[in-house]
């Protein structure tokens, strides 16, 4: 039994069936990568992990629960975080105070009327926040606006922001999209670190080879809205049937 | 100090000698100097100062931190002014009756006000709290006018109950005997200043609506807020439900609208149904923004600006536009004031409506971002930056004063 | 059901103007992004077209007529109007009396004009701004505007009459059948509504028969693909401001002698016309169109002395209502689109 479960999901938008017959099994503490072409429909798969999109039929487990008609505040509240394709963080606060603001939701829950304590006065949450700034190499830049930072710099916050409510599953959107090489490297290493130093277990969406195959135990591969085959990264890349659907698209 | 760390507390410290020494700093010129008509220290203009001043206050833990512009916030004035009247003619007119309901049923209905508008957010919301507001202004003055008293506005009557009237009572809004509309005089040299008991009981009323607006700011509840205005998605992938927070933050400003009418009623036992005007709410964030949305300061500093302003420009008539611009040439003098008059007196609006522009094409951060600038560029000529880092990150504007 | 008919007849003229309003706000949504809280204010600004005008033809000058006294035995002053010497008494008359169509012709190229100002002066620099300042600033300009108004035409409002050939009323109920007097309609109100329904279809016409209009509709499902062919979207864009300016003037012209301008009527109508564009569903140029009529029609039934009996006060706020209801349950709208104006 899987630390995610998904079985038999549908998705139609309209006339078109992004999803059919989807079934998916993520190991705990695995890396679980999600490969497929473009409109292959690992978007809407992912949108219906984390309460985005409620698929038309079948169901998705996550240690036994289901996900589906969960709002994302719940299913993150279970222990399910998520990275998106563009670094999603708090603009207009400092790095610090994005961090917090994980910290608080951890402890608190999804809502608390704590209009009378500091900020300040939450030394534990600010100890917190700090190791996993330097966790991830960031402290030096606690206090700096996270709008003004880099790319790559705003990825790695996301990732603390996610990490320091330590979830069971984090969800990673096409990580790497739009990165320069470097900065990818970076994040292959980050990953990896993750992945070593915590009981953590990662689904990954992404287009980019390299970081699948540095990374992944597992690869699913889709095409067309259905699973074409699930195998370790070795089969895979030796896998026919792939190399025509997918990666001999790619060398195209 | 009462929760606050140092530089908050000095912060707070300043804003309360400010506050207590009004009557003072506001009457700068001496009685018989031309400037006189320049001092605010009149008891009406002050009290208006306090007022407005929790209004904005409440106004910006809304629009200033969570960024939901609301279009509404004079209904809660209204139902603030007419609950108070109520308990002045039901009761009797100490004001300690009046207030606390003023604040609960604004109060009340914020919580259902606030719980059908944000469900849309942005320009929808904007518009379903005007909604609303045109609503309770509509109703005000027709099917309610056994509750407001239509277009003549809701005051105290002879034949009113007030069953707790004493024989020996004031018959103006008091606190336990403290009348409102009573001053003491003090004649310094050819200085006058009014220390008058209804802007002390409305100044100290600002004073704790400031500190909790501080406390708020510096809470993580406010931390939440700010992150709801930065981005939703993220904190709803955080884990955090962003309704509940929103809807907390509508009430609590509606609250302090409601305080604030509450107050005008506790000044002059009036309440007219065109303070639910939605140009009144419209009144209200232009001082926010004109001081600065999102900053502690910013609110009352705006607040007092438009208050200032408008009394100073209603008063000027074409008497004294030609008594100040008599010294240019005829022809010049005349069109000088053909443009001024356009602003002033009754043309106070227009001044605010162009001020409204101004203030949102050339200085979005309002005044307070402006006095930063200001700041950072002397700060650059002299090469220090002497600031704490720890509590005053340059990066996050917003919640330095 | 004459009772019926009546209202919806009642309802027809509010919502005309509901509707032409509505249209304009959302053709400048649709098409620039930006939320225009002034565009009741260039409502009024056509009302006041058409008092210009009226005034500025019944400019006289006074002459003795020595052949008439008045009470003190002195001769009489008559004042003739300019127009009057010029074309003579009778077709300076009729002149006069025609001035609010007249002001048609007269104002279009103001409205133009000022869409075109308001755009190029100030709209312009707010299409990357948060909405939040777009309707800020707006509302600013709004002000300014009614104030400027007000300083040159006062408070009060300025009643201004419709040609005499339209000062009646139609008994409508006689020709379907019903008794005299039953269902009596202004011809003046019937006026405005083919004029309100001749404006809509050109508007509609115009975006949907010529490329300029195509380009348009193009440009506002989808801008950048536009602007990628090569073509100058924001020209034309301010051209649609222009035309929308145009229209709420237009509104706002024929509107006066239904109800005599004020110098506040733009701010009144604007709220309810916002109103209308969120139940019509934001750019959604038919929404608007249909919610106009639709809410002036349910106004008018609201105000209706059986209903107001049983729902007190229903009249002043059923708009309020139902855009509270729609907004709750359809949020998009009766024909939104999905995505406009959402983030």
């Amino acid at each position: 039994m899987g630390i995610l479960e998904v079985k038999g999901v549908g998705k139609r938008f309209g006339g078109l069936q992004a999803l059919g017959d989807v079934n998916l099994s993520v190991q705990e503490q695995t890396v679980h990568a999600i490969i497929g072409p473009n409109g292959a429909g690992k978007s809407t798969l992912l949108n219906c992990f984390v309460g985005k999109l409620i698929p038309d039929e079948g169901s998705v487990l996550f240690n036994g629960q289901s996900l589906l008609g969960r709002t994302p505040h719940e299913i993150t509240q279970m222990g399910v975080s998520r990275v998106f394709q563009t670094p999603e963080i708090f603009g207009d606060l400092s790095v610090m105070e994005n961090m917090m603001i994980p910290c608080f939701a951890k402890r608190d829950g999804a809502f608390r009327m704590h209009a009378f304590e500091s900020v300040d006065n939450e030394s534990e949450l600010i100890e917190k926040a700090e190791q996993m700034l330097i966790d991830v190499n960031m402290v030096d830049k606690r206090n700096m606006n996270a709008a003004s930072m880099s790319r790559g710099d705003k990825r790695r916050l996301e990732m603390a922001m996610c990490l320091v409510q330590d979830p069971k599953l984090l969800l990673l959107d096409e990580p790497t999209a739009g990165m320069a090489r470097a900065d990818t490297n970076n994040t292959i290493d980050l990953l990896k670190e993750i992945k070593e130093k915590r009981d953590i277990t990662m689904a990954i969406i992404e287009h980019d080879m390299h970081v699948v195959f540095s990374l992944a135990d597992r690869i699913t591969v889709l095409a067309q809205g259905t699973p074409l085959v699930e195998d370790t990264p070795q089969n895979i890349k030796d896998n026919p049937k792939v190399r025509e659907a997918y990666l001999g698209e790619t060398q195209q | 100090m009462l929760g606050l760390d140092k530089r908050d507390t000095k912060f707070l410290l300043i804003v309360i000698f400010l506050t207590l020494a009004t009557p003072i700093l506001l009457q700068p010129f001496p009685e018989s100097s031309t400037l006189a008509q320049f001092n605010a220290g009149y008891p009406d203009l002050m009290q208006r100062f306090a007022i407005f001043g929790i209004f904005a206050i409440g106004f910006n833990i809304l629009f200033g931190l969570t960024g939901y512009l609301s279009f509404g916030h004079a209904a809660f004035l209204g139902i603030g002014s007419y609950s108070v009247v109520w308990m002045y003619k039901l009761l009797d007119y100490n004001v300690i009756w009046g207030l606390p309901l003023a604040v609960i049923l604004s109060g009340l209905f914020a919580l259902v006000i606030g719980y059908v508008s944000l469900r849309r957010s942005g320009i929808y919301f904007s518009i379903l709290t005007l909604a609303f507001a045109q609503m309770s202004f509509n109703l005000a003055y027709s099917v309610l006018t056994p509750i407001t008293n239509g277009e003549t506005g809701l005051q105290v009557y002879t034949d009113d109950p007030q069953i707790l009237m004493g024989a020996t009572e004031p018959t103006s809004p008091h606190l336990f005997g403290i009348v409102m509309n009573q001053s003491a005089k003090i004649n310094l040299g050819d200085w006058v200043f009014t220390f008058n008991n209804g802007y002390y009981f409305c100044a100290i009323i600002a004073i704790i609506a400031f500190y909790i607006s501080l406390r708020i700011f510096r809470s993580p509840f406010g931390l939440m807020l700010r992150a709801i205005k930065s981005n939703q998605q993220r904190l709803n992938y955080t884990g955090l439900n962003a309704r509940p927070y929103t809807l907390a933050a509508f009430v609590i400003s509606g609250m302090y609208a409601g305080l604030a009418g509450g107050l005008m009623a506790s000044m002059d036992p009036l309440a007219g149904a065109e303070r639910m005007q939605w140009t009144a709410s419209g009144e209200v964030v232009l001082m926010t923004i004109l001081g600065g949305v999102g900053t502690m300061m910013g609110p009352v500093l705006g607040a007092g600006v438009i208050k200032y302003m408008e009394n100073i420009f209603s008063k000027i008539n074409e008497q004294v536009l030609h008594s100040w611009f008599g010294w240019l040439p005829d022809s010049l003098e005349g069109f000088v004031i053909f443009i001024a008059e356009h602003f002033v007196g009754s043309g106070w609006h227009m001044t605010s409506g162009v001020l409204f522009m101004l203030v949102v094409i050339f200085l979005p951060g309002g005044l307070v971002e402006g006095g930063q600038r200001i700041k950072a560029m002397f700060n650059n000529r002299g090469g220090d930056d002497a600031d704490d880092p720890e509590h005053h990150p340059k990066h996050a504007p917003h919640v330095a004063e | 059901m004459d009772g019926i008919l009546l209202q919806i007849l009642n309802g027809l003229d509010k919502g005309s103007a509901y509707a032409m309003i509505a249209l304009g706000l959302t053709l400048i949504f649709g098409t620039l992004g930006v939320v225009n809280f002034a565009h009741g204010a260039l409502f009024m600004i056509g009302a006041f077209c058409a008092v210009s005008l009226q005034r500025l033809l019944g400019l006289s000058f006074e002459t003795l007529d020595p052949t008439k006294k008045d009470f003190l035995g002195n001769p009489l002053k008559v004042k003739t109007p300019y127009i009057e010497s010029w074309f003579g008494p009778e077709m300076g008359a009729s002149i006069i009396d025609w001035s609010v169509p007249l002001a048609i012709l007269f104002s279009i190229p103001i409205m133009l004009f000022v869409g075109w100002a308001m755009e190029r002066g100030l709209i312009k620099h707010f299409y990357k701004r948060p909405h939040a300042d777009q309707i800020l600033v707006t509302f600013g300009l709004a002000i300014v505007m009614q104030e400027i108004i007000k300083h040159y035409y006062g408070a009060n409002p300025i009643p201004t009459s419709a040609p005499s050939a339209f000062k009646g009323s139609l008994d409508f109920g006689v020709m379907l059948g019903f008794d005299p007097n039953v269902i009596i309609y202004p011809y003046w109100r019937l006026v405005y509504f083919a004029f309100s329904a001749a404006v809509i279809t050109a508007v509609f016409s115009f975006l949907n028969f010529t490329t300029f209009g195509m380009v348009v509709r193009a440009g506002m499902a989808d801008r950048e693909t536009v602007g990628l062919l090569g073509i100058n979207i924001d020209r034309r864009f301010t051209i649609m401001f222009g035309i929308a300016a145009a229209v709420a003037g237009l509104a706002g012209v024929m509107y006066a002698p239904i109800n005599s301008p004020n110098y506040h009527m733009g701010m009144d109508f604007l709220v309810l016309s916002f109103v209308v564009v969120v139940v019509g569903g934001m750019g959604s140029l038919r929404g608007a169109v249909a919610a106009g009529f639709l809410l002036g029609v349910l106004e008018s039934f609201a105000s209706m002395n059986w209903i107001k009996d049983v729902i007190p006060g229903i009249d002043q706020i059923i708009i309020y209502l139902v855009a509270i209801l729609i907004l709750l349950t359809r949020p998009r709208g009766l024909m939104g689109r999905k995505g406009v104006m959402e983030d």
